[in-house]
């Protein structure tokens, strides 16, 4: 990681789709190894940045499953933008909380929320063009696009994500053994 | 639900309360009252003092035990590939739509349940159903309006055309085994003249190998049984015959029990077993009342029982056990548990079963015709035996053909016989591809029809399925990839969630929606089956995908669509609940296809 004085930095984007930011989160938890990554990494698109549109990437890394149309268009700038793309987390890789309506009929469900609702007098179910349509169902983002690795945990611990990252960057195969490679 | 209760505990009592019994314990109460509801089994696990877990784990693992109503009559269709080319799924909505059922379901006033199963072992004779675990072979629509209203009118299966049951056995070509009379006890009588010592030596120079795919040498597995520590051995009979296209043992268990059986007894000889089991799959239920009849026949004429044929201490019995719908059981650690009243989940090896077997007995597990063989071997000497075939693969092979031929049904060939021999025999017109050992085998494009029928270059449980320039090779794999994912035992995760992706990826192949990225994939997929799986379930359940991705790779590719990746489902059609609920259709409310990337 040191060794990288004349190579040029990495680039990684990040984004979360219908996630909770905790896997955001647990990328800063690497704390002070931050200061080593940016020796070797610059972020494109990123809560880090707050840059609105993803640009040519090495590396992307999204949290969150898919759960409606926005999703859809911001996963398709990023595969179309990022050589690799990679799956952070439970709701990246199955769906996770989100997708525990996937059960539930979504019609049923924007019944319930905005018109049957206790205490709502006018209801009706919101139609701003500003709002993204949701899917009937929450989908994990390799249902949607080509993923090429994939990240467990709900998070990943701050150290899995730097073993990962690391891994990627060193031209190591990533690797995540006991007990980094964990699924809760 | 206190009949229920009664009808259990009878069962549990007719089989002495013995734990080991447990899965004809709940055959028979689920004969008795149509299905297996909760009451039963918790009377079962009651008398039999087991875990209620344990005994509704066994309930739930056999396809053919509910623990749901089910219909009166219980129509299942064998969905095997050679049934589907005959037009089983045509003639299974017709039935649908006649009984007013969907598949799957139980029709209003729980008349009828129609659904599909794994092959019946019908091949040569299809398309067949199971009705209440009974074969109805050669259906055709004429035969279905018939049964729709057999059904209707609540008409008991017995007073059903006795036509309709009757199974034919199509031998075609006979060599050795089908071809010469057996007189009972003659090949026993042979055996024990030489001794048992003598009688494994004749075994040896045979050089038998087992018929039910392995190709594992059988004096090999009898003198490791005989030489196992324990005085209580087994021989076992595997008549759980349940590879797709398979039917030979079927045949030779109608037409040549007494030879099975004296097999069974020529086992016990040499390893001095003195406790014989027949494992039947279920789907061969309608041939238990006739081997029964064999086997008190045998009795009675001093060929089973105390004192084989005077031999003072050659004391052997058989008794035979229902199988209930388990491709898996076929496998023989997984047929031990299943005749220990278990789950039919395989066991890790070592140790094996010649020492550690049916309740940690020795025992000799044999294919139905490897037993029957050994009856060749007594009567003729090993010298004879091993002068057909070739030096890897002595002796005779049964085949059972099926498929795009004018004559499916058994055929007895020496080991060597080369396929396009076989092809032409049977009268197979356009052969495109062979399907040789079942959807777990292998599969043979035109140009390797030269290969030949044997253990060291096309080896074979006995399944021979010939497909023309009709089919389509995909289908073919796929329809062999949906049966292992029914199959899998559940018991480990490579298999369990390996054959449920690869369904899903041969589906979304199926239905247009493939891209490169799948093919890579489903081959990341099969090594992984082949290699992290607990048993060969799991390990073979690949082949027909890796073989037809070799030899048949643009029946795969002209599926694809050219896109790097493409989802499974439509994305535009997930947003119409949505669109529907907020009354929205401009731009933002669709989802472009084109723009995938």
């Amino acid at each position: 990681m040191s060794d990288s004085i004349g190579m040029p930095r990495v680039r990684v984007a990040t984004t979360s789709l219908a996630g909770c930011f905790g896997c955001h989160m647990s990328f800063l938890d690497m704390d002070e190894r931050l200061f080593e990554l940016v020796k070797v990494v610059e972020f494109d698109r990123s809560p880090l940045t707050d840059i609105k549109h993803c640009g040519p990437c090495d590396i992307g890394l999204i949290e969150g499953g898919v759960c409606n149309a926005e999703n859809v268009h911001v996963l398709r700038e990023f595969r179309r933008n990022c050589k690799t793309l990679v799956a952070v987390g439970a709701c990246a890789i199955n769906g996770g909380l989100p997708a525990q309506r996937n059960h539930l009929d979504l019609g049923d469900c924007l019944q319930q929320v905005y018109v049957k609702r206790d205490g709502i007098e006018e209801g009706g179910v919101p139609d701003d063009p500003e709002l993204p349509l949701l899917l009937d169902r929450v989908h994990p983002i390799h249902e949607v696009v080509r993923v090429d690795y994939f990240i467990p945990g709900c998070p990943p611990s701050g150290e899995a994500i730097w073993k990962f990252l690391t891994d990627l960057i060193g031209g190591r195969t990533p690797r995540l053994a006991h007990p980094l490679l964990r699924f809760d | 639900m206190q009949d229920a209760e009664r009808i259990a505990a009878q069962a549990v009592e007719r089989h002495r309360r013995e734990p080991s019994q447990l899965l004809q314990i709940l055959v028979e109460t689920q004969d008795g009252i149509g299905h297996l509801p909760a009451a039963s089994l918790t009377r079962i696990a009651d008398l039999l003092d087991l875990p209620r877990s344990r005994v509704e784990g066994v309930a739930g693992f056999y396809s053919f035990l509910y623990t749901e109503p089910v219909g009166r009559y219980r129509i299942l269709f064998s969905d095997n590939i050679i049934d589907r080319m005959l037009g089983s799924r045509g003639l299974m909505e017709s039935l649908c739509r006649r009984l007013e059922v969907a598949p799957g379901e139980v029709s209003a006033g729980g008349a009828a349940s129609v659904d599909t199963t794994s092959c019946t072992g019908m091949g040569d004779q299809g398309p067949a159903i199971l009705v209440n675990g009974l074969a109805v072979t050669r259906l055709d629509e004429g035969r279905v309006e018939r049964i729709a209203s057999l059904v209707r009118a609540g008409t008991p299966l017995v007073e059903w055309p006795a036509e309709y049951f009757r199974v034919d056995d199509n031998i075609r070509r006979r060599g050795a085994l089908l071809g010469e009379d057996f007189v009972p006890g003659a090949a026993l009588q042979a055996a024990m003249a030489r001794g048992r010592q003598g009688w494994l030596e004749e075994m040896r120079i045979s050089g038998l190998r087992g018929r039910g795919g392995a190709g594992f040498t059988t004096a090999v597995k009898w003198l490791a049984c005989r030489d196992a520590p324990g005085t209580d051995k087994v021989v076992v009979c595997n008549a759980d015959e349940g590879e797709p296209g398979t039917f030979k043992d079927r045949v030779l268990l109608a037409s040549q029990a007494e030879r099975i059986f004296e097999g069974m007894t020529l086992a016990a000889w040499a390893t001095g077993a003195r406790q014989g089991l027949l494992y039947l799959r279920g789907e061969y239920r309608y041939l238990l009342k006739h081997l029964r009849a064999v086997l008190a026949l045998r009795r009675a004429v001093g060929l089973l029982g105390a004192r084989i044929l005077g031999e003072g201490g050659f004391d052997f019995d058989i008794d035979i056990h229902l199988g209930a719908g388990a491709y898996v059981c076929g496998e023989e650690t997984a047929l031990l548990e299943s005749l220990e009243g278990k789950r039919g989940t395989p066991r890790i090896r070592p140790p094996f079963p010649v020492t550690h077997g049916y309740l940690g007995r020795p025992t000799v597990v044999n294919n139905v015709e490897t037993l029957a063989k050994t009856t060749l071997i007594a009567l003729q000497g090993g010298a004879a035996f091993a002068a057909t075939g070739t030096p890897q693969s002595t002796g005779t092979k049964l085949l059972s053909i099926s498929g795009d031929c004018a004559y499916p049904g058994v055929y007895e060939y020496p080991f060597g016989v080369t396929i396009e021999h076989v092809l032409e025999d049977c009268g197979a017109h356009d052969p495109q591809v062979v399907q040789v050992g079942g959807a777990s085998g292998v599969t043979i494009a035109g140009h390797e029809f030269h290969r030949r029928i044997a253990f060291e270059d096309v080896p074979t449980a006995g399944a021979f399925m010939v497909f023309d320039g009709r089919r389509d090779p995909f289908e073919m794999a796929r329809n062999f990839v949906h049966f292992f994912a029914h199959e899998s035992c559940g018991f480990c995760t490579p298999c369990r969630v390996g054959t449920a992706l690869l369904k899903g990826y041969m589906d979304k192949l199926a239905s247009g929606k493939g891209a490169k990225m799948d093919l890579a994939d489903i081959e990341w997929l099969d090594r992984l089956l082949k290699n992290a799986s607990h048993c060969g379930l799991g390990s073979s359940a690949p082949n027909p995908v890796i073989d037809t991705l070799i030899k048949f790779r643009p029946a795969y590719e002209r599926r694809l669509v050219s896109l790097d990746f493409k989802p499974a489902f439509d994305l535009d059609a997930a947003l119409e609940t949505a669109r529907r609920m907020t009354g929205r259709d401009d731009p933002a409310a669709h989802l472009d296809w084109r723009e995938e990337v």
